[in-house]
């Protein structure tokens, strides 16, 4: 098999999975339904919480909304493992025959879909609820981009260590926070200078940001099988 | 002690030397190593908190290194081995890696808890804080404290002994590679750092003081290894006895059918 035809055979593998997480996703509208909801309803308690306070919000707006994203991952994946884990769903995954890392691939890209689903409606949300300004469109669109495939390549790998674990919804935030502070300090960084709140440097931020990406979906494409298989 | 190293799988050999071995976990090394383990903290007890005079700039916080210092470098040595230990499972599907990556991790999560909150007493006097955000290494530390208190939870969840060792390896394998990422981001994102730099290599430290502290990482590495062995011969006859209970409902389901 030349290299060409394994590569289309490995887009084609994940697009099947992604199309059919997403599909899943829009039927049962839990983006739409609970995750967005989820995500404003964070955006108005962080209002409350720091009183209100127009200057604070404004300096705060990338950190809060970063962790904003954060909670919503936290869901996502907790969602999209739960589809796996349901009917034996992983076994008919595994025995389907495509590569594991197709199928890892296919649902990281599900999840990553609809994170930027959530972001492209949050960055207008801090707009308007902290009166947040964009100065610098495509810094912001590639630290969403770069952030949340590390995000989804993560969360994925490790929502699939804890599916079909009775004391998953709990396990997962302690094993997903913690490695994702890379990417909470990084897109912060890169959004406040993207939002002129603060001068640094943002495109290196994102470089960090893809670098944390490419680690973890190396890693996920290496060890889903094993976790397919075995766990 | 119980001959290990070539089984890969709880089978029927490994049974067998269940039988045959010893369901403890001393032995007579561990008891010398132990009792030479606890002498040796006497000894840096004594020296660290009576006969090492008061540092110069410091005062008497100086004598934390003896506790803080070693007890980092040990958790960075028992993750080490987690991380080793994970990638050796999934790899090679090797039980002893995975019960000496289990071992590790407990080993490390305790010295590292110990690390930050020497860390944080020493801090206190000395930075005027408990915590500083600005130092790289402790925001890290704590990180990765977080990351191996997750794996250990992964660990109890409990299930089929090869399936948790899957989901455990995982979770060390991705703390591993991420953890030089967390360094980095805190290192950029601080952008300076208030640690102690290394003392020992600049000749600041008197003689006694450089004694006290080879003499608190050796006792240190010793009781790392007690407390290894230990925890590793406990991991391994819990996988002994869940392969003999397997054992015993087969030899149950076979006499049922014989009958």
């Amino acid at each position: 098999m030349s290299a060409w035809r394994g590569l289309s055979l490995f887009v084609g593998d994940a697009r099947l999975v992604a199309a059919k997480d997403l599909r899943i996703e829009w039927r049962a509208r839990t983006t739409l339904g609970q995750v967005l909801p989820f995500a404003l309803l964070v955006l108005v308690l962080f209002g409350f919480a720091l009183d209100a306070n127009r200057p604070t919000l404004r300096l705060a707006t990338p950190g809060l909304l970063w962790m904003t994203v954060l909670f919503a991952t936290v869901v996502a994946v907790q969602r999209s493992a739960a589809v796996e884990s349901a009917d034996g769903a992983r076994r008919v995954l595994l025995l389907s025959g495509m590569a594991p890392a197709a199928a890892f691939a296919g649902k990281a890209a599900a999840v990553a879909m609809q994170l930027l689903v959530v972001e492209v409606l949050l960055v207008p949300g801090v707009v308007l609820l902290y009166d947040a300004e964009v100065e610098s469109v495509p810094l912001v669109a590639a630290t969403c981009i770069a952030a949340t495939v590390g995000l989804a390549a993560a969360g994925s790998l490790l929502g699939a260590v804890v599916a079909g674990v009775r004391a998953h919804q709990t396990v997962l935030p302690i094993l997903l926070l913690p490695v994702s502070a890379p990417v909470l300090i990084a897109a912060t960084r890169a959004f406040a200078d993207g939002f002129g709140t603060v001068a640094v440097e943002g495109w290196s931020w994102v470089g960090l940001l893809a670098g944390f990406a490419a680690a973890n979906a190396v890693v996920g494409a290496v060890v889903y099988g094993p976790l397919l298989e075995e766990a | 002690m119980t001959p290990v190293g070539s089984l890969a799988t709880p089978d029927e050999a490994l049974v067998a030397s269940y039988l045959g071995g010893p369901a403890r976990t001393g032995s007579r090394f561990t008891f010398w190593l132990g009792l030479a383990t606890l002498i040796g903290l006497a000894a840096v007890a004594a020296l660290g908190l009576l006969a090492v005079p008061a540092d110069d700039v410091q005062g008497d916080t100086v004598r934390i290194i003896f506790v803080h210092v070693p007890s980092a470098l040990g958790a960075y040595a028992a993750f080490g081995l987690t991380a080793l230990g994970s990638v050796m499972w999934l790899w090679r599907r090797s039980v002893w890696w995975d019960v000496t990556a289990h071992a590790g991790a407990e080993v490390g999560v305790l010295l590292c808890g110990l690390t930050l909150v020497t860390g944080m007493l020493w801090g206190r006097p000395t930075w005027g804080t408990y915590w500083e955000w600005g130092d790289v290494r402790l925001v890290t530390t704590l990180i990765l404290f977080l990351v191996m208190v997750g794996y250990l939870s992964v660990r109890a969840l409990g299930g089929d002994a090869a399936s948790v060792a899957t989901r455990a390896a995982v979770v060390g394998l991705v703390g591993a590679v991420n953890i030089p990422i967390v360094n980095r981001s805190v290192n950029w994102w601080a952008n300076r750092t208030l640690h102690q730099q290394s003392s020992i290599t600049d000749g600041k430290l008197e003689d006694l003081t450089l004694f006290t502290l080879f003499l608190a990482f050796v006792v240190a590495a010793m009781a790392i290894c007690w407390m290894m062995m230990h925890r590793f011969r406990i991991g391994w006859l819990e996988r002994q006895l869940q392969a003999r209970d397997l054992h015993d409902a087969l030899a149950a389901r076979r006499a049922e059918a014989n009958r």
